[in-house]
Order: structure tokens, then sequence, then C-alpha cells
């Protein structure tokens, strides 16, 4: 079944079916509704990465190196992981600016200048040839495989051969007409290709699914698993220099240029930027693909190793080159059916990286090299045609057989000389050199034209020199004498061992010192002298990026355009149709229904100048709208000063938004204090009432009874005597109140004096009962002491703590019963503290007041007899100087049995543990 | 006949002063130590006048004068609210229950005598 016209018809079929793919993804965007709009399938679009280099060239690699083919996917890896806030960035610029290449963007980030737009256009178009050479080499390889099953015959080399009879050149024309009509079928003004995009995520499904295949197929057919093959491999000794972590020869300097150049390949590959950036239809898409892209990497690259060994085992000495082991592997078992997969795996490879590349480059030859040269020596037959959207799809067509016709001629030059993946690496290094551009252009201000420009131009010719022009010397092309003494003879200037740096491979060598001339050249031109108007207007769009940097295009634009000139010249590029309904879309969002009004403002010549930025680039479209647009140049103060404006109002708007949620904050906190306040407020008042009421009582009597005394002066004796009697007492009550309501308002307010020292408790009692020995006897009370000797040491003040065997003592002998009191004062050691306990046999204290007696002023009696004396404060106080001395203060009561008060307070020792714990 | 006057108030002192100086100006006087005890003595003895105190146990002076003011029977007895707390939202509170006056504490015996006389048509 693996005859030719099987495999023909078998490839154009897989062909064909891409191309309805690609039709119906096409058509439903036309009806918006987009297929792609699926962050799976914006994350195996980017596995476009993955081309025939991987999935041919990686076992070829591995069976040299081992997993020296790895760090090429490690670097994707570290940057989708870690890196993709870049491209992130990249995507807003893109989007905001219409911008439709990487030529472009470099173009337009540093004043949309045409002549950087060319440069970086020749860089991509000349560095990413080998690249397709590469394809088309192992495509080729691949056909003329199966076609001599099966027998495996190596592919003859096609430099012998005429021109007529390579395949590989038929190969690139049917690639040619399949991309025109991929990507050319017409022209859009945002530069998408939605159906292209859905076919390329289908290939990428295809060669995964196919190199799975071959993988399960060669592990577990052949071999007994993984394991299986690794012990075959034991007794294969001149294999084991595979197994090492970092094989011989190409040490931890080649890994680290291997992840650094597929790193930056990645971001700035014209085919990556084009599916990653450009066909992006949602920057949400971004997370899915941060992982799922990696994912695919590491897939696809599970069996890569034992793909090389099984090969190397099977085919040992048989001349079988390791880069064709996928295909040949199943060939040499006449698994035809596998052989047939893994060859569709391939031609989707293949093609799917030819398609993308070759139309991001042709839209970059397209507006950033024909265009601005057609519009400085053919303005005038220009501005005759009326229509030029067919020019414009011409030379994109043109430019797609001229790519792939130079990577045909590449591949006849020099394809020979190298395996796969060293062809990829050549044109990696050429992408690298477009970091510094990229990277500085989006990070930093004050990157200018001319330094972009020399930073360019000295990695480029650098790259030439050390890894293009050795390329072909390999080849025979140029004499051997250029690679091993250098150019005219100067010892020097050998391309691979530039200025004596020996002891690095040839990618490192050529990295370091293009890299190492395009960032001091980028920086050090840069620096010269500061951004100019395009520049820095360009610059702050780039840089801000992920701010809202709003419509500063348009402030930036002052000057006079008719909206029917505008909509003339866009038509004249996207054909009047377009135009027309674009501005109509645009009068729509604006909220006009028609855009009657003749003179154009800046914003509606921004997006004139948008529309065909997308077509012709943005330095074309610059020129083009100017054509029309009169324009006011602005000074460079001016405009300095109009983003100064910008970047202030932002900074007032975001210290704005600070403040208001400061205020917030503020606000809430003020009215969380003002609820404390008030609360406060009504406490203080409810004691200040109380204090009052308690003030105001004692002072009735005494003003009551003097004016009565005052006014009879004839009173008898004994009202008389009982009279002043009165008034001495309830002076006394004043005082004693005064002196309580300012000794609680020290304790509360923190300021009252502590005089702690170590005391002992029986001696503080004693001295207690014995002040309040009076009061018991008056009642002629009973008073029981159960006082031991020998207590530990208690922590308090005396003078306090007498207070509080004062108060519970008088508080006792008030309640007791005239002559059948009795009293108990008892000292007991708890675990930690000692208690001491006051009970008498008064009426006791109802269940509910037992709490409120220990609240300020609130005295509870139920008669008038019984009406307490005392001020209502002796028991808060002594509860908060027990409280102080870390010890609690209750009340046991069943009325009419009595109460008993007890207090407890911790012992010393224990005190000072707590206070060292603390 | 002698106008009957009830003191309600819980400060023994201050109900010995006011009762020997209304006794010494003729009246007869009726003493209640908390409120309910005011409330029934008027019912049973039907004062005149009755000086209610307003901080009282079991009952406060602004409750009994509500329930006085409720019972029809009462409503020629007249009420003169005697308070330590002295705020003007107290005094509006104690008129508004249909108080006839109010006095703040401490007053003075002579303008005591004085409401006192007023409030009983004297």
């Amino acid at each position: 079944m693996l005859e030719a016209p099987v495999v023909v018809a078998a490839a154009l079929f897989y062909l064909g079916l891409l191309f309805a793919v690609a039709w119906w993804g096409d058509r439903r965007a036309d009806q918006g509704k987009s297929i792609i709009a699926n962050p799976t399938i914006y994350a195996l679009s980017m596995a476009v990465y993955c081309t025939t280099w991987t999935f041919y060239g990686s076992v070829g690699r591995a069976a040299v190196s081992g997993i020296g083919f790895l760090p090429v996917y490690l670097g994707p890896t570290l940057v989708m992981a870690l890196g993709w806030f870049v491209l992130l960035k990249m995507i807003r610029i893109v989007k905001a600016n219409r911008i439709t290449s990487i030529a472009d963007f470099i173009s337009s980030r540093y004043g949309k200048s045409h002549l950087l737009g060319g440069l970086v256009t020749i860089i991509a178009v000349v560095g990413i040839i080998p690249y397709i050479a590469l394809q088309l080499k192992a495509m080729s390889g691949t056909v003329s495989l199966l076609l001599s099953y099966p027998e495996i015959v190596m592919p003859s080399r096609s430099a012998t051969m005429s021109v007529a009879a390579d395949m590989s050149f038929y190969i690139a024309l049917i690639l040619a007409a399949f991309t025109i009509v991929f990507g050319t079928r017409h022209l859009d003004a945002t530069e998408r290709h939605e159906g292209m995009v859905a076919a390329i995520a289908l290939e990428s499904g295809v060669k995964l699914v196919a190199f799975l295949a071959v993988g399960v197929f060669v592990t577990y057919g052949l071999y007994d698993g993984f394991g299986d093959i690794f012990e075959h491999l034991a007794t294969h000794p001149e294999l084991r220099h595979l197994m090492t972590a970092i094989p011989s020869g190409q040490g931890y300097t080649g890994w680290f240029s291997l992840i650094l150049l597929s790193g930056l390949a990645v971001l700035f590959l014209p085919r990556q930027f084009q599916v990653a950036v450009v066909e992006n239809v949602n920057e949400a898409h971004l997370k899915r693909a941060a992982w799922l892209f990696p994912l695919y990497l590491l897939l696809i690259n599970i069996f890569v190793l034992p793909i090389a060994l099984g090969g190397l085992l099977h085919f040992s000495g048989q001349g079988v080159d390791a880069d064709t082991f996928v295909l040949t592997l199943p060939m040499s078992q006449r698994h035809e059916g596998l052989a047939l997969l893994v060859f569709i795996g391939g031609l989707s490879a293949g093609t799917g990286m030819v398609i993308v590349e070759t139309i991001a480059l042709s839209t970059m030859v397209c507006n950033d090299l024909v265009m601005p040269l057609l519009l400085r020596h053919k303005r005038q037959s220009l501005d005759e045609s009326k229509d030029l959207s067919g020019v414009l799809l011409g030379i994109r067509r043109g430019a797609i057989v001229g790519i792939l016709l130079l990577g045909y001629l590449y591949f006849r030059l020099a394809g020979e000389a190298y395996a796969l993946v060293a062809i990829g690496l050549i044109s990696f290094s050429a992408v690298a050199q477009f970091a510094p551009a990229m990277i500085g252009g989006m990070y930093w201000r004050g990157g200018t034209r001319g330094g972009a420009l020399a930073g360019l131009s000295a990695g480029f010719l650098i790259w030439g020199y050390t890894l293009l022009l050795p390329s072909f010397a390999k080849s025979g092309w140029l004499p051997a004498a250029f690679l091993t003494q250098g150019i005219f003879g100067i010892d020097l200037l050998r391309p691979q061992q530039l200025f004596g740096l020996t002891g690095l491979d040839e990618i490192s060598h050529c990295l370091f010192w293009s890299l190492l001339a395009n960032i001091g050249a980028y920086v050090g031109v840069s620096l010269l002298r500061p951004p100019m108007v395009a520049e820095a207007t360009q610059a702050t769009v780039f840089v801000d990026a992920l701010k809202d940097t709003g419509k500063l295009g348009a402030v930036l634009w002052r000057g006079r355009a008719k909206v029917s000139d505008l909509q003339e010249l866009v038509g004249r590029f996207l054909g009047p149709a377009r135009a027309q309904s674009a501005f109509a879309a645009y009068a729509r969002r604006q909220g006009r229904g028609k855009l009657v009004t003749l003179e154009a403002d800046a914003q509606l010549v921004q997006f004139a100048e948008s529309l065909l930025a997308g077509a012709i680039g943005s330095a074309s479209a610059r020129v083009m709208v100017a054509s029309v647009a009169k324009e006011e140049p602005l000074s460079i103060d001016e405009v300095m000063h109009i983003l100064d404006e910008a970047s202030q109002l932002r900074t007032y708007s975001r210290e704005l938004e600070r403040k208001s949620r400061e205020l917030t904050a503020a606000t809430l906190e003020l009215q969380e204090a003002n609820e404390r306040l008030q609360e406060l407020d009504r406490v203080k008042d409810d004691i200040m009432s109380s204090v009052t009421h308690e003030l105001r009582t004692p002072l009735t009597s005494i003003r009551a009874f003097s004016e009565l005394l005052r006014d009879d002066p004839k009173m008898h004796l004994a009202d008389r005597e009982r009279f002043l009697g009165l008034i001495v007492s309830e002076a006394e009550r004043l005082s004693r109140l005064i002196n309580q309501t300012l000794d609680l308002a020290k304790i509360e307010s923190g300021r009252a004096d502590w005089n702690g020292c170590e005391l002992d408790l029986k001696e503080v009692v004693e001295q207690s009962l014995a002040a309040t020995s009076q009061l018991f006897r008056e009642k002629d009370a009973h008073v029981d002491l159960d006082l031991p000797d020998n207590l530990p040491l208690i922590l308090a003040d005396r003078d306090r703590l007498i207070q509080v065997m004062l108060n519970l003592l008088s508080n006792a002998a008030k309640f007791l019963v005239q002559g059948a009191g009795r009293v108990s004062v008892k000292l007991r050691v708890l675990a930690d503290a000692l208690e001491v306990s006051v009970s008498d046999n008064g009426p006791g204290i109802r269940p509910e007041d037992q709490e409120l007696i220990f609240e300020k002023f609130r005295q509870v009696g139920d008669t008038m007899t019984a009406k307490p004396a005392g001020t209502g404060l002796g028991l808060p106080i002594s509860r908060r100087i027990v409280e102080h001395f870390g010890g609690r203060l209750w009340v046991e009561s069943v009325p009419g049995e009595g109460a008993t008060f007890r207090f407890t307070l911790p012992f010393a020792d224990a005190q000072v543990e707590e206070a060292a714990v603390a | 006949m002698s106008k009957k006057i009830l003191i309600a108030d819980d400060e023994q002192n201050i109900v010995i002063s006011i009762e020997f100086l209304l006794r010494r100006e003729g009246f007869e006087v009726l003493v209640a130590g908390d409120g309910e005890e005011a409330l029934a003595r008027v019912r049973a003895e039907r004062p005149d006048l009755v000086l209610l105190d307003v901080m009282m146990p079991r009952m406060n002076g602004f409750d009994v004068c509500q329930a006085l003011r409720a019972d029809p029977d009462l409503s020629g007895t007249r009420i003169l609210m005697l308070t330590a707390k002295g705020r003007d939202t107290e005094v509006s509170k104690g008129l508004g229950l249909g108080a006839d006056g109010y006095m703040t504490k401490p007053f003075s015996t002579k303008e005591l005598l004085a409401e006192v006389r007023k409030l009983l048509g004297m």
C-alpha cells in the first residue's frame, strides 16, 4: 500500500482536508461564529513550533547526544510559564495598534520607520530561509524513502541531480500554491486568518498522534517497554555516552544558549508571533496556553529517546540516518499503515510551519519592504490607480513563491551538510537578533530608531558571518579556507573562532558575539540622543501598553483632513465596499448615525491609519494618511508636554483612586469611632446623671434641715440635735461619695497608684477586723474566725486590700439583725491562691441581684427602712481592686439565709512566674 | 379642714425633713417609701397632693404618675414631682405624664411651700 500513487493521493487528500477546515473556519469567522475562539485551539496552534525538526530531527539529535534534544523545548516551557506577561504585553500592543507582523511591530515602536521595517523583514527572510529548507529536506526525504519501500534506501543528494528531477522542487511549488490559496484569498484589515489557525491546530493534533503512535510501537511493539530498551543498551557500550546528563562536547554553555535561543524563538519567530500574538482572539486564552503548550511539548518528547535508542540498536551498522528513524522503524517491520500515518504526521509538521511562516513573511515583505519602495518610486502610478487591493495581494503571492524558492535554493546549496536540527538552529540564531529591539522597545522608553537599526544590523552581520556563511563553506560553496583561516587569511577573523574565542560550539559562539554587538549597539546608539517626537510617542504607547493609554495616538495628532478623502484612501487599499462598512461601523461605535462632517477629527484619522496599517503596515499607512491629511507638526516640546500631561493625569487618577479608597476607609473608621464615642458618651452621661443624683440626694436633706433650723430659732432642743446629727451624717455621706467617685475614676482610668508588695493575708484580715469591731459590737453580733497560720504570701497593695475587707465587713454589719447577727470570716488555701470569705446571716440577696450589686450606684433594697446606707460604689471598687491583683470577687447567697462574699488572690510566687512568662 | 399630702420618697432623711416642714405648716402628712406603696396609699387615703420622687424602688415616680392619671377617680389629686435628676428631658417627661409641678433637689423649703400652696389653691 505504499506505492507512489497511494502516497501521493494520501498526501493530496490530507492537504485537501486541511483546506476544507480552513475554508470552513473562514466562513464561520465571516458569519461571526469563530471556531478558534477557544483556548485549547489557541494552544494547539502555538504547537506550530514543532516542525519536522521536532518530528524527525529530535530523534536524530537524541541518537547523537542523548537528551541533548531537550533544551529547545525547555526554553519555550520556561517562557510560557514565567514570561507569559511579555506575550500578554505584545498582544495588547498589537491589538491596540493593528500591527500585522514582527517587522511592523519594531518599525511602529521606533517611530513608524520604513527603514527599520525593511531591515527586520530582510533579517527575517534571510534568517528563516534555512528553516524552510529544513522542511523541504525532511519532506522530500521521507517521500523518497517511502517510495523505495520495501527497501530502505537513504535519499540521494539533491545537489547531484537536475532541478527538474528533484522532488523537493515540486514540493516547494505545491506548498507555494497551497499557501497562496490558504493565506491570501482576501485582504483583511487586521491580517487575521481564522481558517488557517483552525487548520494548523488540526495539524498539531495529527502530528502528536502520529508521533505517539510510533513511540508506542517502538517501545512496546519492538521492545518490551522503556526498561527493556535500556537493558538492551547495556550490551552496547559504544552507546553508553548517550545516557549521561550533559553529553560530552555539549557542555553547560551549550545547554544555556539553546534554552535562551529557543525561549527567544518561541516569542519572536515570525510564525510564532503570527499564531500567538496576531491571531490571538482573546488574551484570556493565554492562561490555558501557558500550561497546555508546555504539556504538548512534553508529550511529543516522551518517546524521543526510546525511538532513538531503538533505532540505533535495530539498525546498528546499517548506515540508516537517525533523522529517519521515526519512519524507517515502522517500515522495517512492514507496518505500512503506521508508516503512512508517520508520513502524514511529518507532512503536518512541515506544511504547518511552511504555511504560517511564509504567510507571516509575505505580509512583512509586502508591507515593510515592497510597499515603502512603491510609495517612494511609483507614487504617481499608485495615485492614479483606484483600487490597490489587487496589487497588494499580488505582491504577497509573489513573496510566497519567492520565499519558498529561496528555501529550495538554500536546500540545494547547503542542506546536505547539516542535520535537521543544526539547520533549524541557524534560523533560531537569526531570530534571536530581534530580542533587544523587541524587549527593549516594550520596557525601555529610551530606545531609538538609530539604536534599533544599529543593534539589528550589527547582530545580523555577525550572525551571517559566523553562522550563515560557514554553512555555505561547509557545503563547499565557499572555499574551506574561509573557515580555517578567516577572511583574507586573518586569523582573528576566523568566523567560528572570532577574535580568538574558542571552546564554544558554533551556536553559542554566534549567540555570544551577535547578541553582545546587538545589545551594545542598541543601547549605545540609543543613548547618543534623546528620543524624537515620533519615537517618544510610540515609546509611551508601547511601554505603557498594559496601562490605560487610551487614545494617546489620537491626542498626539493635530491637523486637518476630510472624511471623504480618508474613506477613499482606505478604499483604495481595502476595496471600497470594505472601507464603506468599516467607516459606517466606526460611526455607529461613536454614536453617530453617519459621518456627515467634512472635517475628520484626530480620532478618525487615527482610525483610518490603523485600518491601513493592517493592510500595508504602520509606516506606509502613516505616509498615505499624511498625503490626504494636512498635519501640523508638533514640536518635541509640545509632545513631551502632552505625554507628561497624560502620564501626570494617570498619576493623578491613581492618586485620586488611592485617596478615595483612603477616604472611604477613614469615613468608616470615623463612623466606628463616632459610634464608640456616642456609646462612651451615653455611659458617661449615665454615670454623670447617677453621680449628680447621688450628690443631690444628701444635699437635699442638708439644705432642708439647715433651712428648718434657720427659720425656726425656737425649735425643740431634741429636734434641733436630731437634725444637726442628720446634717453631719449626710455631709459625711457626701464626702465619702466624692472620695469614692474620684477613687473609682482613678482606678478605671488606670491612674491609680498601686503599691504592690508581698503580704501575709491573715494580718490584713485581722487588722480590718480590729477596725470594724465597733460596728459588730453595736449590732451585738457574734463573729466567728477561721484564720490558719503560715499561709503563703500574696502580692497586693496593703491599704487597698484593707479597703476591700472594710467594705465587705461593713456591708455584712449593715444587714445584720440587731442582736441575732452572726458573721464568719474564713481564710482558705486553694491550689494556687488564697480565698477569703465573709458570711453573714442577713436577708441575703436575690439571684437576679447578685451581679447587679457590683455595678455602680446599684444598691438593692426593699423598703424604706431597708434602704441601705452607703454610696453604691464600695463593691464595684472592691471588685476592681481584687481583679487588679489577679483575683476574683463574687457573692453566694440564698435569700433569707444570708450572704457570703468571697475573693481570691493568687500566691505571690505564682504571680511572679506569670509575669515572667508574660 | 387641713389638706392631706403624701410624701413618696425612699430617702429617709429627706422624708423626715419634708414631713417636719409640712406638719409645722399644718398639713396632714402621709409617707410612702416606694412607688407601689405610694400608689396604694393614694388610692386608699385620697391625699390632695402627692410629692413624688422619681428614683424609687419597685415602681418609679413616672410610672406612679402615669398610673394616677390613668385613674379618673383620682383626677383631683395634684402631683408635684421632686427629683434629683434635673435635666430638661426629665422635667418635660414628668409634665408630659400629667404632673402638675416639678421641683429639682436640692430645693429651698420656702419655694417648696410656695409651690405646695399654689397647687392646693391656697
